[in-house]
């Protein structure tokens, strides 16, 4: 755990203390990720992933630029563009004043023209100040316009809860982004995938919603040679089945990708083997591999940090119904963030967001096996 | 004489585009220029009707240089447009035209004198009265009004409608339904531009409705800061929708509500006028970054077909504006004034001007709906091999 904590606090601005007592709520078990990965070679956090990808997909096309919020003398809100301004100069990584309605639209005209903008938000809660630019001027423009003029932008920045940052600054974005048509919406777990799928991303002709997460940032992951190479990509609208299984589905995105893989570590103890489906893109939806894979399991449990009305696990649900309903052998679950704007509180926070004893829960309803009656908070 | 009998002769041919001004490089509608100076005729100046009023600028002179060819070229561009419009209002109204269709008639002047100043280089974008500005930046009638008419061979394949012509081969940018939003957009292309070291300028046109947006000044100031060669055009025709400028804006100056911005107050219904303000802010721009142009002009129609555009000014108004400030007017007493041809000549212009018009309306009409596999084409550039939904899920779905 402290080799861990030594790693996050990278960025410096964040007491170690603090910052231990904040992991420990959120990733109880992190301990067994960090045993299984220190025997496996070489590693890379999330934040150097990306680091990363943007200086190598700068270098590669010089129409490609940076934009937003303390990105270049600050070097990065959270230390993603850490470097690239030394690099890149000025007029490639621009720091915006606060406002977002004004320099994302900026981006996306800048798009109009040829250009390849990576937009940053300090985190997708602001993006609403700017989300008609997304929408209307961004995602709808290739089609209203039969192909004339295209937007080859990334939105990126972290999204979903942080740590005790409370309502304004927790929610997460994935379902409202993934709902439109024109938007590709990518969502990374590990550093193979903060690499491949940013870079995929600044390579697209079309606009691409990255929602990254600020607690992954100085999360360290194994890391091939492959992935190391500067050509290396990922394709979008492929999920990744990070662990297989045949009992059960376990779909999930982003940080929940961790604790479902730690629910499955639990459940195999207990005799139900999890099959782990790391979706990566959000939009377009891998529906052929988690249908694929709930055929073969007859179970499905949905996992997300949003909120869960109209959510991604809702539209997993009604696909898997839709497309596999003989094979399912339990009616699916849903596991989300609570129904709540986010509490500050650090006991109701933990209540506010899926634990990984959440999903255990859940996976043994789906396998109709008894659970242990839920504790008062 | 021999001047007029070729203008008479390029005419005919149908989706055509306007008779550009000499100053003008690479035109998109086939149209091709006398290449001695001879063909534009005399050179001669024309006074502006009113002066230039500047918000921390020097305003340029009154007196605006132009030549024969020009100002007949002014007068059948503007003469097309507004034909054009009138037969959209009759289109509308015969219900071909469905849905939202914002008509530009009385707002020529701005749209010929600007293109007059320009490149094919420099960008336009604006918002949703748009169908004149295409023109000017190459767009031919038939697939304006079979765009208008939701066809196939509509600029758009039909699927954009009236707020949605683009032309980016002709620096035209669209064309845009959310009112302020194509200001920052074009405050990115003029960016783009700079990135490029392109040594052109994009215009960004706006209302005065648009002007209290708050994303203006966010990215006005950011054009500032950058030193962005952006032009602001505010077409100030008072009213922003149903509502006059003296009830949206505690300002209604709004060539000088850029604040640290320069701008220049400009009569927007004499086409010199904007084309010197143009030409002026061009210079401006790629030297000293973004300045603010107010045209005064005025839409003889209401804000879009659904308004009678009588319920918040008096017809009285309406008609004094005609009288006294007309921009085809005007261009038709100079034409007179100097006496380039005489007034049946440019009576004979315009009926042949109606008469293109109401073939290309014809042709337009051929052209059918787009095919129903389009509903599921270009929601992207590069489609991942996944599905596209229909209404009925289980029996609409394709691979895109």
């Amino acid at each position: 755990m402290l080799g861990l904590m030594r790693r996050v606090s990278i960025s410096g601005s964040i007491p170690t203390s603090m910052l231990q007592q904040s992991l420990q709520r959120i990733l109880p078990g992190l301990a067994i990720l960090e045993r299984g990965y220190s025997t496996l070679g070489k590693e890379m956090t999330v934040r150097e992933a990306l680091n990363s990808a943007l200086d190598e997909e700068m270098s590669a096309d010089p129409k490609v630029f940076l934009m937003g919020e303390e990105v270049g003398e600050y070097q990065g809100a959270y230390k993603i563009t850490k470097g690239l301004l030394e690099k890149y100069g000025p007029e490639r990584v621009l720091d915006t004043p606060i406002t977002e309605a004004g320099f994302t639209g900026i981006g996306v005209g800048a798009a109009y023209y040829g250009l390849r903008p990576v937009v940053e938000f300090m985190t997708f809660n602001f993006s609403m100040q700017a989300i008609d630019h997304i929408i209307n001027s961004a995602a709808k423009m290739n089609y209203m316009s039969a192909g004339n003029i295209s937007v080859p932008i990334v939105f990126r920045g972290p999204n979903g809860a942080a740590a005790g940052v409370s309502s304004q600054h927790s929610q997460c974005y994935g379902a409202w982004y993934a709902h439109v048509p024109g938007l590709k919406v990518l969502s990374p777990y590990s550093s193979e995938d903060a690499r491949g799928l940013l870079k995929a991303a600044i390579r697209d002709p079309d606009p691409v919603v990255f929602l990254e997460n600020e607690i992954l940032y100085g999360q360290s992951f194994p890391i091939s040679d492959e992935v190391l190479d500067s050509s290396f990509c990922l394709p979008i609208g492929k999920a990744k089945i990070e662990r297989e299984g045949k009992d059960v589905t376990i779909t999930a995105f982003s940080k929940m990708v961790g604790y479902a893989l730690q629910a499955a570590e639990v459940l195999s103890k207990e005799g139900i083997s999890a099959e782990v489906i790391n979706l990566r893109s959000l939009r377009p939806l891998d529906r052929a591999a988690i249908n694929a894979s709930v055929r073969k399991t007859t179970r499905l449990v949905t996992v997300e940090e949003g909120f869960p009305q109209h959510g991604i696990g809702a539209e997993i649900c009604a696909s898997v119904v839709e497309e596999s309903f003989e094979y399912l052998d339990a009616p699916v679950e849903r596991i989300a963030g609570a129904d709540v704007p986010m509490p500050y509180a650090a006991n109701l926070e933990r209540l506010a967001v899926p634990q990984v004893d959440n999903i255990v829960n859940a996976v043994k309803r789906a396998c109709f096996r008894s659970v242990p009656v839920a504790a008062a908070a | 004489m021999a001047m007029l009998s070729r203008l008479a002769s390029r005419s005919s041919h149908l989706g055509r585009t306007l008779l550009l001004p000499r100053s003008l490089c690479c035109s998109t509608g086939g149209r091709h220029f006398a290449s001695s100076a001879g063909d534009e005729g005399p050179t001669f100046t024309v006074e502006t009707s009113v002066p230039f009023v500047g918000h921390r600028c020097e305003p340029p002179s009154r007196e605006v240089e132009t030549t024969a060819k020009e100002l007949m070229g002014f007068f059948r561009d503007m003469s097309l447009m507004r034909r054009m419009e009138i037969a959209a209002d009759a289109l509308y109204k015969a219900k071909l035209i469905r849905g939202f269709c914002h008509l530009y008639d009385g707002q020529e002047a701005v749209a010929v004198g600007m293109e007059a100043a320009i490149t094919r280089k420099d960008a336009i974008i604006t918002a949703y009265r748009d169908h004149c500005i295409f023109l000017s930046r190459g767009g031919n009638l038939v697939e304006t009004f079979a765009e208008l008419m939701g066809r196939r061979a509509g600029c758009s394949n039909g699927k954009g409608g009236s707020m949605h012509f683009y032309k980016k081969e002709g620096g035209f940018f669209g064309g845009h339904g959310i009112v302020g939003a194509q200001v920052p957009l074009g405050c990115g292309l003029a960016f783009a531009q700079k990135y490029l070291r392109e040594e052109t300028v994009t215009f960004a046109m706006y209302g005065d409705g648009a002007a209290n947006q708050g994303q203006l000044f966010e990215a006005l100031n950011i054009s500032a800061l950058w030193d962005l060669p952006a032009i602001l055009i505010c077409e100030n025709n008072h009213y922003g929708m149903g509502t006059a400028e003296w009830r949206a804006a505690k300002s209604p100056a709004y060539y000088k509500r850029g604040d640290y911005v320069p701008g220049l107050k400009v009569d927007g219904m004499d086409a010199f006028a904007v084309k010197q303000a143009c030409k002026f802010a061009k210079e401006h721009a790629l030297k000293n970054g973004p300045i603010i142009l107010e045209m005064d002009t005025y839409r003889y129609h209401g804000h879009s077909m659904s308004d009678p555009g009588s319920t918040y000014r008096t017809r009285d108004e309406i008609s004094n504006v005609r009288q006294e400030r007309d921009p085809i007017e005007r261009v038709r007493k100079l034409i007179l004034l100097h006496d380039l041809v005489s007034a049946a000549e440019l009576k004979d212009i315009e009926k042949e001007i109606r008469k293109e018009v109401d073939n290309a309306i014809a042709e337009a009409k051929e052209s059918p709906l787009p095919d129903p596999s389009e509903l599921f084409t270009d929601i992207f550039v590069k489609g991942c091999g996944t599905e596209v939904y229909g209404v009925e899920r289980k029996e609409n779905k394709i691979l895109i």
